[in-house]
Parts: C-alpha cells; structure tokens; sequence
C-alpha cells in the first residue's frame, strides 16, 4: 500500500517556486512601464523626460519591495500576477502621464492625474505587502463570512450618507475625508466575493440537493438562499439607487457565477440571464438614466447641438484613427475624448498603441483571469477555491463591462478599468485583490508537507503471561 | 524627431509590449508542463541545509537547574548502550520511524511510550501499547514522573534517566 502511495505523490503535480522566473519577467514588465514613459517624452517633447531615472527608479523600488515581500511571505506563490499587473500598471501610468502633457498643451485645466496615480499606487504596493503579511492563511478569512458580509453593506451605504458622501458625474458612490476621495464600492467587492465565498462553502449542498422541482429547474429551499438573496439584493438596491449601473452589473454577474460555480447546477446560468434580462428591460423602461445610456449605445451619431460630440463616438473615431499599429506614443490626440485618461483609457490606448497594443493589453487581462482560475482548479480547500473564481470574474466581468461599453458592444456603463484607469480606490482595492489570489496560490502550490507513514512491518509480539 | 525615428520608437515599443507578453505566456506554458520534482544534487544539499537550519532553530536551549536528568540510556536490551538527549523532549519511544528513541525489540509497539516534561518535572507516559511500560514491576496507566535512576521497561528493554 505504501508504494502506491508512494508512486501516486511521485506521478503527482510538484509546482516549483519560480521566483526567478518572477523577477525576470518583473524586470520586463519594468522595461514595457519605463519605456512607455521614455516613448511618450520622445512622441511629446521629442526628448526624454529629464526625470526618467527617478520615476524608473521608483517603479523599480516598488516592484522590487514586492517581490522580495512575496519571496519571503508566499513562495510557492504565482509568478506571473504580480509582473502581469505591474506592466499594466506602468503602462496605464504613462498613458496618464501623456494626457496630462496633451491637457497642459491645449491649456485645459484639469490634472495633472499622473503624480496621484503614482501616489495611489505606492500605498498599493504597500496594501499588498499588508495583506500578505496580515493575512497568513486564506482559510482564517472563513471566520470572517459574515462581518464581511455586514461591512460590505455599510461600505456601499457609506456614500449615502449626508455629510462624507459625494456626488460625482452623476454617481454618488464617493466618500470624501478633507481633500481625499474614495470609492468604498471598490473594497464592498472584494469583501462581497468574501461572503458569498464563505456562506456558499457551509450551504452548498442544501443549495445544490434540498429544494422542489420546478420547471426543469431545482429551487432550492427560502431558508437556504434567502440570507444570501437579501444579501444580493441590498447591495443591488444601494447601487441602483447610487446610479451606479456597472457596479450593479458586475456584482450580478459575480453572484450568479459563484452560486454556479459553488452548486455545479447551470440552471442558476439560464435563470440569472433570464432575470438579467427582464430586469434591464424593465429598467430601460423606467430608469431615465438607464434609458439615455441605452439609447447613445443604440444611435451613437444622434447629433446634440448642446453636448458637441459624444464622448462614445469621439472614442471610437479614437480607435479607428489608431488603426492596426497606433498612431503611436504622443503622437496621436486622445484629450478630445472626455475622461480618456479613466473610463476611456481603452479607447484612448487604441488611439496610440492601436490594435495590437490593445490586444496585448487584452491578453494581460486575460492572463490575470487564467491564473486567477488555475489557483482555484489546484486549491484543495473549498474556500480557497470560491475565493479565487469570484476574484477572477470579478476582473472578467469588470474588463467586460468597461471595454464593451467602449468599443460599443454594451451600453456604456461606468467602470474602471482595473490597473489602467485613473482612480485610487480601484487601484488600490486592485492590489488587495492580487496580494490575496497570491496567497491563495501560495496555499494551493506549496508542496505537501512529507508525511512518514508508520511503518507496516511484523506486528508486535505479545508477551505471555503465565 | 524625425518621421522615421517616430515610427521606429512606435514599432519598437509594440514589440517590447509583445515580449512581455509572449514571455509571460511561456512563463505559464512552462508552469503547465514544466514542473518537476527538485532532485538534482545542488537541491538536495539545500533541503539537507534547511532542515538541519529548522531543527537548530526548534532546539530551545533551556537552562536547566543542576542535578537535572540531561538524556535517558538504554541499560538493557538489543540497543544496550545507546542514548538520547533529553533537550529534544518530548521524546516519543517506539519500533516505528519516526520514535526519537528508536529500539529494535519486537515486544515494544511501534509507537510505545513518550516521556515529557512539565518544567521542573520528567513525566513517562503509555500510548496504548500492546504490552505496556513498566516502573519496576507496575504498569503505568496514567503519565507518571521519573526521578534520576527511574528504570523503566518497555518490552525486553530497560531505559533510565541520566544525569
């Protein structure tokens, strides 16, 4: 028995650490984030920017403290999610940077965003190595299910409240501390996946088996879903309210595929879309700001003398101006579109970098949901597991959302995009969510501690008593 | 800047964004198919190093008042002579591989006996073996303390505490 024990930990799947691994491809993510800067110095200024060695240099510090904080607190942790998000990052500092340039030159006075960006990412970075520190075992957070669950609530409620909230662009979802801002949806995400991942561990099986027939479609009992029903239902109520219509979108769809995922029944997928469904048609009906999105995605070149050009098309033409290769760095005009260094990063990366920049912004995208997907297929607890889908879908709905609303494939509906846009919650409840898929993958990849097992051989002999 | 140079810096930056990318890629590809069990002559030295680093660091050096037992000696049976220190307590007493005090006797169970101290105190302790341990001719049911001399026997061996 021992040796086919032996022989199945021989055949099975050792990860290696791949620090080094890491470090390299941290080094080339530095050289994709440095070198844009450098591009944009030279497409803008024809020179590069002066201060090119301390901005490398501080990018450098970043990335190397958090490598170093990940070889010491989660070794067997991914190598490729935390060079992924740096080069995304650098990428998205730079294209800030270039519109702030684009802003000054024209001599329109709102930024400059850049230096905030390289602000907010520092306490990233630094939120990163906490949540690597304090959080040794991802299984703990299991404890936690339900003060998550309340603090998401209060954080999406926060916003309303009358003296800290604050309205921007039409969604109240800011809090405003003096001369800080922030966006406590963003981390109301991160503890929601939290929750539903706790409370869908210990419910599961009721979910899945107890419950009547219906239509070809097993409901399962009110006592089982109800708490995380109302839960949903809450948080999908205060952001309609907020006239925040990507959160709501993407805490719908981050609810129905952990319920999927956590059930393995797929007639959760058909009944969601069909509520999904329903729902938005009732709302384009009824909510006037549900309705004028829906209409600008429908007939775009709608000509308002009173708006000028709409920020959807001027992003588009963006895109089409930048073609196959890009108009390249600084060279093209992404300050005509509204908000091109947040919501419209997208589109104005499409301007300059062109569609081959775009795709590989895609695939890294991509790349994060892969690994994020992979930690949960190796995870061995059932927490972890839920854990890191809910956190990978968050990132595939919300690229989803925010690129499909500007190419025009979905109506536009706010969101950032995640490590690109402009925008310190987000970056920084971003980082939060990388340091914790590394530590679910540092759990998951570590090798299994070498049990010794007793040995089988000749029984003990049993003295004789006379 | 000239039109050319524009373009270059264009095309070259696309290709380092590529790189990066198709680098991660094969990072990720090499991830899939390229794990392997480290066993090459260099890794086994550094777990060996590890391990010896692990168990130094376990090791508390307590002060331990004069006069106290410092190892228990085996006075009798197959592994007459041998001794174990007492400052890696508790030490378990047993046939199987993992025993501190391993004895070759087949009358001791593989998992026998473990002897522990509460500070000041050595205790001996059955763990429901096959045919119990012995303090002269009584058989311990409930953790017991030793003194300096205390012979106790497991199966055809005798062990005492030591100074």
């Amino acid at each position: 028995m021992s040796a086919a024990i032996g022989a199945l930990r021989d055949r099975a799947f050792t990860h290696r650490r791949r620090r080094g691994a890491e470090l390299f491809l941290l080094v080339l993510s530095l050289v994709v984030g440095v070198g844009a800067y450098a591009a944009v110095g030279l497409g803008v200024e024809g020179t590069v920017p002066p201060d090119i060695f301390a901005y490398g240099g501080w990018l450098a510090a970043l990335c190397i403290g958090c490598h170093v904080a990940v070889r010491y607190l989660a070794p067997y942790a991914d190598p490729v999610l935390l060079p992924v998000i740096s080069a995304l990052n650098g990428l998205g500092l730079a294209i800030i940077h270039r519109i702030d340039l684009g802003y000054e030159a024209k001599g329109i006075e709102i930024g400059p965003f850049a230096d905030n960006q390289l602000q907010w990412m520092t306490l990233g970075a630094v939120l990163f190595v906490v949540v690597l520190l304090v959080v040794r075992d991802h299984r703990r957070l299991q404890a936690f299910t339900y003060t998550f669950g309340f603090a998401a609530i209060v954080l999406l409620l926060l916003p309303l409240m009358p003296v800290i909230g604050r309205s921007i662009n039409g969604s109240r979802i800011w809090i405003g501390l003096g001369p800080f801002s922030f966006q406590p949806g963003e981390l109301a995400k991160v503890m929601l996946v939290l929750f539903f991942a706790g409370y869908l561990v210990v419910h599961r099986d009721a979910l899945a088996l107890a419950g009547r027939r219906f239509a070809g479609i097993d409901f399962p009992r009110g006592r089982d879903l109800g708490p995380i029903l109302a839960m949903w239902l809450v948080s999908l109520g205060v952001l309609v309210f907020q006239k925040d219509l990507g959160s709501s979108l993407l805490f719908f769809g981050l609810f129905l595929v952990m319920l999927y995922v956590a059930t393995e029944r797929p007639g959760w997928l058909v009944v969601g879309t069909v509520m999904f469904l329903v729902g938005a048609f009732v709302a384009n009906l009824v909510v006037s700001h549900v309705q004028s999105r829906v209409d600008s995605w429908l007939h775009p070149f709608a000509y308002d003398p009173d708006q000028g050009v709409p920020q959807l098309v001027s992003g588009l033409y963006g895109m089409a101006w930048g073609g196959l290769v890009g108009r390249g760095l600084g060279q093209g005009d992404p300050t005509i579109t509204p908000l091109g260094f947040s919501d419209f990063i997208m589109a104005s990366i499409g301007e300059e970098l062109g569609l081959t920049g775009v795709m590989a912004v895609l695939l890294l995208y991509g790349l994060i949901v892969e690994r994020a997907l992979r930690t949960a297929l190796v995870c061995r607890d059932a927490f972890g597991k839920l854990v890191a889908t809910g956190l990978g879908v968050v990132f595939a709905l919300q690229v989803f959302v925010v690129v499909g609303g500007v190419t025009r494939l979905i109506p536009l509906t706010g969101l950032t995009t995640p490590f690109l846009s402009s925008g310190g919650s987000s970056l920084v409840a971003n980082w939060a969510i990388i340091a914790l898929l590394l530590r679910i993958s540092d759990q998951a990849r570590r090798p299994l501690p070498e049990l010794t097992e007793p040995e089988q051989d000749d029984a003990t002999q049993v003295v004789k008593l006379s | 800047m000239s039109e050319l140079t524009l373009m270059l810096i264009r095309f070259a930056y696309l290709a380092i964004l590529w790189i990066f990318v198709l680098s991660a890629i094969s990072v990720v590809r090499s991830d899939m198919f390229g794990a392997r069990i480290e066993s090459t002559p260099r890794a086994d030295r550094r777990a060996e190093r590890r391990r010896e680093k692990e168990s130094r660091n376990r090791v508390k050096p307590a002060k331990r008042p004069r006069g106290a037992p410092t190892h228990v000696q085996i006075v009798e049976g197959a592994n007459e002579g041998e001794s174990a220190s007492l400052d890696h307590a508790p030490l378990l007493i047993g046939r199987g591989a993992d025993a501190a005090i391993r004895l070759d006797d087949d009358y001791v169970s593989t998992r026998h006996a473990r002897i522990a101290s509460n500070g000041d105190q050595w205790f001996v302790e059955d763990l429901g073996s096959t045919n119990g341990t012995y303090i002269g001719s009584h058989r311990l049911t409930q953790p017991t303390t030793i003194q300096l001399g205390s012979k106790i026997r497991i199966g055809k061996t005798t062990l005492e505490l030591r100074k």
